[in-house]
């Protein structure tokens, strides 16, 4: 049994080290897309903003602030406004009718629409489009001469740990990866060996089919363990991340979660041999727990009303777990609800998808 | 009753159907020790249903399958210990070497590496142990399918197709495995093919089967014998409306038209003495033949008398 088990697992991860392209997507991918994403949300950011300006004789305001406070650069006019602790903030003002104004905001060309009358200026924009409403502030500012200077203010930059952009992404990266790792990998493999009639010839053999899934579990497991600690020491050394929270609630959350995704992962295979079925079906899982599960960005700033479901997603509950182990050094006991949880529903998904398995 | 007449699989009156095809219509068949027996029937006779049950992969809606005396239900493990498959196109891990396929292959059966170098040998893979799967031609994956189905000594050894689309060498390479393997070894083989004559060389015992029915099954001379065609006069004529009426001749067993190809085939009991009989009836009526052929019935004839389709359709 022993001698089974170990040829089984041995052979899973021969078939995943011999695999550049799973090698790649498992290990290499999620630190290029944190060091990526990292270095984009740490620099100094600069603001670009482009503006329509509908032109006519009348504009001697917005002509005025052409005139002095830009540079002709090709066909636009560009100003630039500097700040120590707000990085640049540039404006390009393209001068046109109003025909291509309005044409340049419909292809997103534009933020914003200026016109004067009368010395009185005219701003046409969609309120609801927060990039227009920042166009609107600072353009305001900037042609009715309040300078727009963080020194006329008190701006603190957030640095503290856990409190960066890096800090929140980390964490989520790293369940995502997870997620993506357990799924993918089991499914898709378990699918393949059913179409190339593989999973039928294992298992006609005096072999216990428990054994056989039991090494798929633990090599992905191990897989997984390692794709976290390549992040994280990734982290660690990029971006100075440190797992504040214990070893042990940071290793319940890890186990729950690959548990959770292994068994969900058993009941996605469960029925097809068509590999396309089986990308359908774990897309299906993953794109709205990618978009929802507040991975990039907060959940929060989806609709209140969905925000109580978003947060019993698999996804949120492990990503959210891993993050306040992360950066806000949460205890074993204040994430053993949500590791419960995750734990409780891999053993529902478990048994159904081994229950419905089709095996020849 | 010794123990050669028992039979080793038992296959008693079984029915399975899929959706509205009704793929095995009533089938009884038994294997007994040491015998080679061919399931022979073309695409969709019904071949691969029958074994899949037999091997315990699928089950019948109706009727019963006894392996050595036991039923699948609860004797699945010791079972599979005893009996060897090869599946129609199993492809194995394409980046693992033909050694690390058998080695996991082996611990599946719990037996020594000692086994995967016989098996290597047995199946002439020898040079090619390091190669990974991926980078083997068709007739070294099917050599390394069959190694793993002996990797146990199998009491019964089970090969749905073995050689479909394999080049004739690669074909007769597997030939000479089994062909050793049944001298040396008493191992009961049950194949499905639509290669006639793989089912000749190969096996004591032809089955064919068409539409989930066994039309006809026993040796290839009881079978050729059983048909009462004796020997064939094959021939193409120009005109194939123009042909003179064979029926009134006593001496002539059957005739089939192939209009198609504009060819005769006529069954007669005795060649030397029918051929100039039909060569006169042809004179007669003016019809002008070529590529004449005279030979023994094969199983070809048989089977397409029998089911009106060659073995390839």
């Amino acid at each position: 049994m022993l001698r089974q088990f170990i040829q089984l697992v041995s052979v899973q991860f021969k078939e995943f080290f011999r695999e550049p392209g799973a090698l790649f997507w498992s290990f290499v991918f999620p630190v290029l897309m944190s060091f990526a994403l990292g270095i984009a949300f740490s620099d100094k950011h600069e603001i670009v903003q482009n503006v329509a300006v509908i032109n006519s004789d009348s504009n001697i305001v917005i002509n005025n602030f052409i005139k002095n406070s830009c540079v002709k650069t090709g066909l636009k006019y560009k100003n630039v406004v500097s700040d120590n602790n707000l990085g640049n903030t540039v404006s390009y003002f393209y001068l046109a009718t109003k025909n291509q104004s309005e044409q340049m905001m419909k292809r997103g060309q534009a933020e914003l629409i200026l016109s004067e009358k009368n010395n009185k200026i005219y701003y046409y924009f969609d309120p609801a489009n927060t990039q227009s409403r920042l166009a609107y502030i600072i353009i305001s500012d900037l042609i009715e001469n309040i300078k727009l200077n963080s020194q006329n203010a008190i701006i603190k930059p957030l640095q503290a740990k856990g409190m960066r952009y890096i800090d929140f992404l980390i964490p989520g990266l790293l369940a995502m990866g997870i997620m993506s790792s357990c799924l993918w990998g089991i499914s898709y493999s378990l699918i393949s060996k059913r179409s190339k009639k593989l999973l039928r010839r294992l298992v006609a053999t005096p072999m216990k089919h428990s054994l056989f899934m039991l090494s798929m579990f633990l090599s992905r497991f191990t897989f997984s363990i390692l794709e976290a600690i390549v992040l994280l020491v990734f982290a660690k050394f990029a971006f100075d991340i440190n797992i504040q929270g214990s070893m042990l609630a940071f290793s319940a959350v890890l186990i729950s979660g690959c548990f959770f995704f292994m068994g969900l992962a058993l009941l996605l295979s469960s029925r097809t041999s068509n590999t396309q079925v089986g990308n359908g079906l774990v897309n299906f899982f993953t794109m709205p727990m990618m978009l929802l599960s507040g991975i990039f960005f907060s959940y929060n700033h989806f609709p209140d009303a969905i925000i109580p479901v978003i947060k019993y997603l698999p996804l949120t509950l492990f990503t959210d777990s891993l993050r306040s182990i992360i950066n806000e050094g949460a205890s074993f006991l204040q994430i053993l609800p949500s590791a419960i949880i995750l734990f409780c529903t891999g053993i529902v998904v478990f048994a159904v998808g081994l229950k419905i398995y089709k095996w020849y | 009753m010794s123990q050669e007449n028992f039979p080793i699989v038992k296959v008693e009156n079984i029915f399975k159907s899929y959706k509205n095809v009704n793929a095995l219509n009533g089938i009884d068949l038994e294997i007994f020790p040491a015998q080679f027996v061919a399931l022979l029937g073309p695409n969709g006779a019904g071949k691969t249903t029958l074994v899949e049950i037999v091997e315990g992969i699928q089950k019948p809606d109706k009727g019963n399958v006894i392996l050595f005396g036991k039923t699948w239900h609860k004797n699945k493990e010791e079972l599979y210990k005893k009996i060897g498959l090869s599946f129609q196109e199993t492809r194995f891990e394409d980046k693992l070497t033909v050694l690390e396929t058998l080695k996991l292959f082996a611990s599946l059966y719990n037996i020594s590496k000692s086994r995967v170098n016989e098996i290597l040998e047995i199946v002439n893979l020898k040079e090619k142990y390091k190669s990974w799967v991926v980078n083997l031609s068709g007739g070294q994956r099917q050599k390394l399918a069959l190694g793993i189905a002996l990797l146990n000594k199998p009491e019964l050894l089970i090969l749905d197709e073995p050689t479909t689309g394999l080049d004739p060498t690669a074909r007769r390479e597997i030939w000479t495995i089994l062909l050793s393997l049944k001298k040396q070894l008493g191992t009961s083989m049950i194949l499905t093919t639509h290669y006639m004559e793989e089912a000749e060389n190969l096996c004591d015992n032809i089955v064919i089967i068409d539409h989930g029915k066994i039309l006809t099954q026993g040796t290839l001379k009881q079978l050729i014998n059983q048909s009462n065609f004796g020997e064939v006069i094959e021939f193409k004529v120009k005109q194939i409306n123009n042909l003179p009426n064979f029926n009134n001749n006593s001496k002539i067993t059957n005739v089939i038209t192939n209009n198609i190809e504009n060819k005769v085939v006529i069954n007669v009991k005795n060649t030397s003495v029918v051929l100039p009989d039909i060569i006169n009836e042809l004179n007669k009526v003016q019809c002008e033949i070529y590529d004449l052929h005279c030979r023994y019935t094969t199983l070809d004839d048989l089977f397409i008398n029998m089911t009106g389709r060659k073995l390839t359709d």
